[in-house]
């Protein structure tokens, strides 16, 4: 267990970083896991040239998928909305550098579902339309 | 009773015996001797039950109801053994108002799509709690929704009881239909179900009552508690997943279109006309599962025979030694009662700086299992205030020595994450 939750892993979720909301965010979305009932909100403020002036999440999750959240939007600062894009799944996974079930997958990947949602300008998932109703 | 002090309570049970009986409790978890106690998700199950259900296999597997042959009515005659089994075992009145199903949840919409379909429409009230798990939540509230009808949702208090004086207040809309749980499998907490179907049925109202997480642990009386419908699950109560009742009054049931058609719930078909079969076949469309039933029926047996009360009881001493030793943990907080009064061995919890996925992930490094998340209870978390919660729950094989094990894997979690 001591591998699994790392120092740095405990840090982010003691002390996330960019954690909380964007008054004038020009992107955001918002999404939950549905095994746990937990929560993430991306805001993102995209600048003229396309890119990530800044980036706020909120909402509320376990160790990893905080973690995960805090150490993914560290990166995304500066970066362009097709770079946001290209960024997969075995990226975030490596940020972790942990073996994780399948069960924690979904906790470690939901920031990078939010970011994705946020940067194509989605509101719902494709294909998740009617979880909103 | 005041909850004081940990004491190990004698229990009614030789514990070590009946363990003895599941195969799967003496494994090891990542070199850890298993410790489990998710039992409000689903029970192991005695050796007892699966050789009833490998004989099954291994010696007249056939097809029920309609084989001329011996292996056809050795398994029929198994098949409705077992409903005889639940029926005695719930008293119903009559064995032919025990309809078998998938689980509550297959049970509950049973109920919804056939009685809630034909009798309630727009204008009417059903009446609901903050407790139910979503099996017993969400069909009232689409069918609410889809007919016009007004879902009335009562509250807890802040010990996780439900709030009498809204109930009463409920009651004064005149509902059509009063569904309750007879046990929160979120909090523990038992409802009054007998009071309340009383107080529903003077209001005009039928009872569904989710016996889910009551029957398996405790003497369920359907006379006694005088309800319209009860649905429980065998997977929960030792026998497969796949086993489910639906018990409901005859009179009622009767008078019910069928749920689902097909074959076996026919008496005659013709290419314009279709009569139904008699109870209970009625609402049994297609082949069962009967080898779970017969499962289900050897469940029946294994616990009558170590006693509904004394297995009540155990419960009762584990969560009478547990809750005080949970609630000295610093940073702990018990969800629901606090006290023994009206409450199972069903125990969810917080611990301050760890989510509940990362406690139980800790707790599974310890080889013990419990269930993090929202337990198909939504509007209850979200009326405790929180996504998720921690949730121990214990059954008749669970031992001190588990609790024990539960508490110190608390304070690795939390010298782990430092808090």
């Amino acid at each position: 267990m001591d591998d699994f939750y790392r120092e740095f892993i405990l840090d982010h979720y003691k002390n996330p970083h960019n954690f909380g909301e964007l008054a004038d965010a020009t992107h955001r979305y918002h999404d939950t896991n549905p095994l746990c009932g937990d929560e993430i909100t991306m805001f993102l403020k995209i600048g003229a040239d396309d890119r990530v002036d800044d980036v706020r999440f909120s909402g509320t999750g376990c160790a990893i998928s905080v973690a995960s959240a805090s150490i993914l939007t560290d990166e995304v600062k500066g970066k362009t909305l097709d770079e946001l894009k290209a960024i997969d799944r075995d990226h975030v996974l490596e940020n972790l550098g942990i073996t994780l079930t399948p069960a924690r997958l979904k906790c470690a990947l939901l920031s990078l579902k939010a970011l994705k949602g946020s940067a194509w300008g989605l509101h719902e998932w494709p294909g998740e339309e009617a979880k909103s109703s | 009773m005041a909850v004081t002090a940990p004491q190990k309570t004698a229990t009614p049970l030789d514990v070590e015996r009946l363990r003895a009986d599941f195969p799967i409790l003496s494994r090891t978890v990542h070199g850890k001797a298993l410790v489990y106690l998710d039992n409000a998700a689903t029970s192991q199950k005695p050796r007892q039950v699966i050789d009833a259900m490998s004989a099954v296999y291994l010696e007249h597997n056939a097809n029920i109801h309609r084989g001329v042959y011996e292996f056809s009515e050795r398994t029929t005659a198994l098949f409705e053994g077992a409903r005889e089994k639940v029926a005695t075992l719930i008293n119903a009145p009559q064995t032919r108002e025990v309809i078998f199903c998938r689980n509550a949840t297959e049970g509950l919409n049973l109920i919804m799509h056939t009685w809630g379909r034909e009798h309630i429409g727009a204008g009417d009230v059903i009446v609901t709690t903050v407790l139910e798990h979503h099996s017993n939540f969400v069909p009232w509230q689409q069918l609410a929704q889809q007919v016009g009808a007004t879902l009335v949702v009562v509250d807890i208090d802040d010990d996780g009881r439900l709030r009498r004086d809204q109930f009463t207040a409920a009651m004064a809309k005149r509902p059509k239909l009063v569904a309750l749980t007879h046990t929160s499998n979120g909090l523990g907490t038992i409802t009054p179900a007998k009071a309340l179907t009383a107080e529903a049925h003077a209001a005009g109202a039928l009872v569904v009552i989710d016996g889910a997480q009551s029957v398996p642990h405790a003497a369920v009386d359907v006379r006694d508690l005088d309800c319209d419908f009860l649905a429980f699950s065998g997977h929960k109560m030792l026998a497969p997943p796949g086993s489910g009742v639906v018990w409901g009054r005859a009179a009622i049931l009767e008078q019910m279109r069928p749920f689902l058609y097909g074959g076996d719930m026919i008496s005659r078909v013709a290419v314009d006309l279709t009569t139904w079969n008699e109870l209970p076949w009625k609402f049994e469309a297609g082949t069962s599962a009967y080898v779970d039933a017969i499962g289900l029926g050897a469940a029946v047996d294994y616990l009558q025979a170590v006693g509904m009360d004394k297995i009540h009881e155990h419960e009762r001493a584990l969560v009478g030694y547990a809750l005080p030793k949970l609630l000295a943990v610093p940073g702990l907080t018990v969800f629901g009662p606090k006290t023994l009064e009206d409450r199972v061995g069903v125990i969810s919890f917080d611990v301050a700086g760890i989510h509940p996925h990362d406690v139980a992930q800790i707790f599974d490094s310890e080889g013990i299992c419990v269930r993090a998340g929202h337990h198909c209870n939504q509007p209850l978390m979200t009326r405790l205030g929180t996504a998720a919660t921690t949730r121990a729950s214990f059954y008749l094989y669970n031992t001190f020595a588990e609790i024990d094990a539960l508490v110190g894997a608390i304070d690795t979690a939390k010298k782990l994450f430092k808090v």
